[in-house]
């Protein structure tokens, strides 16, 4: 069976995984399993970042999102943000824990000192603490609302993230009820990022792997071909090099090379997980 | 607990826990190793300049340029003068000629009359195709329920002669000002639907965007919003706005711009133009339009199809 293969049209979308695989949560459904000590990837330091920066300048990358992990874990995380804000966009995507009032109002300034527009994205699994906290670990529901007070005290409007194992969260009515309990806490305009599964990592544990016929074959290209692929327009940087997309991290194969310039070729689809990117239509962009 | 130790020294290669070091090597095999002069090479056919066969126009010592309509034919009449007004040689229209005001075929007269040089906007090349949707290219499901009723108003009260004009513009220009070549688009150079918004359009990006078409500027429309970018190269992006609806900034005029050829480039200036929005509002309502777009009109705020507005945009926003 050989897979399809798809080009990289434009590299607009550079991803950071600056938290590496390191989280303080254990959340039962993380695609890439982190943990407090889990160092597959290891926490980015500004140089590398920097390096990368102006590669990506080179090649007119439209902007930047920082995972992990969890960001806020590594101690350049705001100095890294500067950074970037200065030549782009930027996006976090963060689990909440350590947004305290003192971070948020610093991560508001880098915000306005910017040209640029900063996102906060909050992950969330459930619209109280009876969905959340199975997933996300005990005491975690209250925890996360503390973070999001926090940004929205400091003027920042999140992204709420929840993946499909709420699965209400598929359905208008779920999401009222998240866009419900976001406007209780004072946010006229809630935003809400609704994501599928990957069953890969912690959450093939939990919720079952691929089966086989879940893949991407040759001959079955789409009309306007893989350009809805998120990969025709992405890569993702770790300690350890530049892969395809921000899902694959934990797969060897996915790693395309050292730096950017190595990473400009096509790459073959022939993980399960793309089945899901092109089945679902997913972009893990804001 | 296990779950918070259990990777201690370990690392997850997909399903499986292996040892640290071979995760790492093989990732240090996977993946290619280019030479330094193989990564400039890399880098640079990534960002090669590409062939564009359409011809230049002009040139000229000042024009002026324009978007989203948006069926706004009280707002178009008040450009035409004003542009006139201040010695615009020609008048471009950036697309998007449908959608959110009443009365499509009040249009048309007034673009002839005017001698309005336009290319397609999304919205055109739907109309013209027989789309289902106007492929603004939004995410929210309350965005797309307006855009819909948007659409379905502007598709069932063009003529079909209207549709065909559409079908048969150009979908870029380029434009000499001075000097100065200008490339017209409707979104971007690359995507008829791509926002360019100011926080979402970073200088590096627009450089080499620039590079690739082989131009002094790129004029665009399509997000509603408009702003100029003067990059380090002396290179000019600008957005020049629309003139169907406000700019989200609590004022009811719309917005347009002015090039002029200067001795050493171009000067860029982005004008307001007040006109009878009130007049507008009634005839919306005369024709059924929903009121939430009445309301963008009188207060200049946006009530609809802006979820798609970056966080930095949003917080400037009202909603």
């Amino acid at each position: 069976m050989n897979a399809p293969q798809v080009s990289l049209k434009s590299l607009d979308t550079l991803w950071f995984q600056v938290g590496g695989t390191v989280c303080n949560l254990a959340c039962t459904h993380c695609f890439v399993s982190c943990s407090p000590t889990n160092h597959t990837h290891e926490l980015m330091t500004l140089d590398e970042i920097r390096r990368y920066l102006g590669e990506a300048a080179r090649l007119g990358v439209r902007e930047y999102y920082f995972t992990g992990g969890e960001p806020f874990l590594n101690p350049e995380m705001e100095a890294i943000l500067e950074a970037a804000l200065a030549v782009g966009p930027a996006n976090v995507l963060t689990n909440g824990l350590l947004l305290d009032p003192e971070r948020c109002a610093r991560l508001k300034k880098l915000a306005d000192a910017s040209d640029y527009s900063l996102d906060l994205r909050v992950s969330m699994d459930g619209y109280d603490a009876a969905s959340n906290d199975p997933i996300r670990g005990a005491g975690t529901f209250e925890r996360i609302l503390g973070g999001i007070r926090n940004l929205v005290s400091a003027g920042l409007n999140p992204v709420i993230t929840v993946t499909e194992v709420c699965r209400e969260a598929a359905t208008d009515s779920g999401k009222e009820k998240f866009f419900e309990l976001l406007r209780s806490m004072g946010i006229e305009r809630p935003r809400l990022k609704v994501l599928p599964v990957f069953q890969i990592g912690a959450e093939a544990e939990r919720g079952g792997v691929y089966e086989s016929w879940q893949r991407l074959r040759d001959g079955e290209v789409p009309e306007g071909g893989w350009d809805h692929l998120q990969c025709s327009a992405c890569r993702m940087v770790t300690d350890q090099g530049v892969w395809v997309c921000p899902i694959l991290v934990n797969e060897p194969t996915a790693r395309m090379g050292e730096s950017l310039a190595d990473t400009l070729g096509p790459f073959t689809l022939d993980h399960p997980a793309c089945w899901t990117c092109h089945a679902y239509g997913v972009s893990c962009r804001t | 607990m296990s779950k918070l130790t259990i990777h201690r020294g370990m690392a997850t290669w997909g399903e499986k826990l292996v040892p640290l070091a071979d995760f790492r090597k093989a990732a240090s095999e996977a993946g290619l190793a280019l030479s330094s002069a193989e990564r400039t090479e890399a880098l640079r056919s990534h960002t090669a300049a590409l062939g564009d066969p359409t011809p230049v126009e002009g040139p000229y010592a000042r024009i002026a340029v324009f978007g989203g309509i948006y069926n706004n034919h009280l707002a178009l009449e008040r450009l035409l003068e004003d542009a006139t007004r201040r010695g615009a040689e020609a008048i471009y229209c950036l697309g998007d000629l449908g959608g959110f005001g009443p009365n499509p075929e009040k249009v048309p007269p007034l673009l002839r009359q005017g001698g309005v040089l336009a290319i397609q906007g999304n919205y055109e090349e739907s109309l013209a195709s027989g789309r289902e949707d106007c492929n603004c290219g939004y995410t929210d499901p309350r965005d797309n329920h307006f855009a819909e009723i948007s659409y379905r108003y502007t598709e069932r009260s063009c003529s079909p002669g209207f549709k065909a004009w559409m079908g048969a513009l150009p979908k870029r220009r380029r434009v000499r000002v001075g000097s100065r070549e200008l490339l017209l688009v409707h979104g971007s150079p690359r995507r008829v639907n791509e926002f360019l918004f100011h926080s979402t359009s970073p200088v590096p990006f627009l450089e080499v965007l620039l590079d690739q078409n082989r131009c002094d500027g790129i004029l665009c429309t399509h997000t509603g919003l408009h702003w100029h970018r003067r990059l380090p190269s002396g290179r000019d992006v600008v957005n020049v706005g629309v003139i169907g609806r406000p700019a989200n900034d609590g004022n009811t005029h719309v917005w347009y711009a002015l090039l002029e050829a200067r001795e050493d480039g171009i000067a860029v200036e982005l004008l307001p133009l007040a006109y009878d929005h009130q007049g507008l509002a009634a005839e919306m309502r005369r024709e059924g339009l929903p009121e939430e777009f009445v309301e963008t009109l009188l207060t200049g705020w946006w009530t609809t199809c802006l979820e798609i507005l970056p966080a930095r945009e949003r917080a400037a926003s009202r909603f």
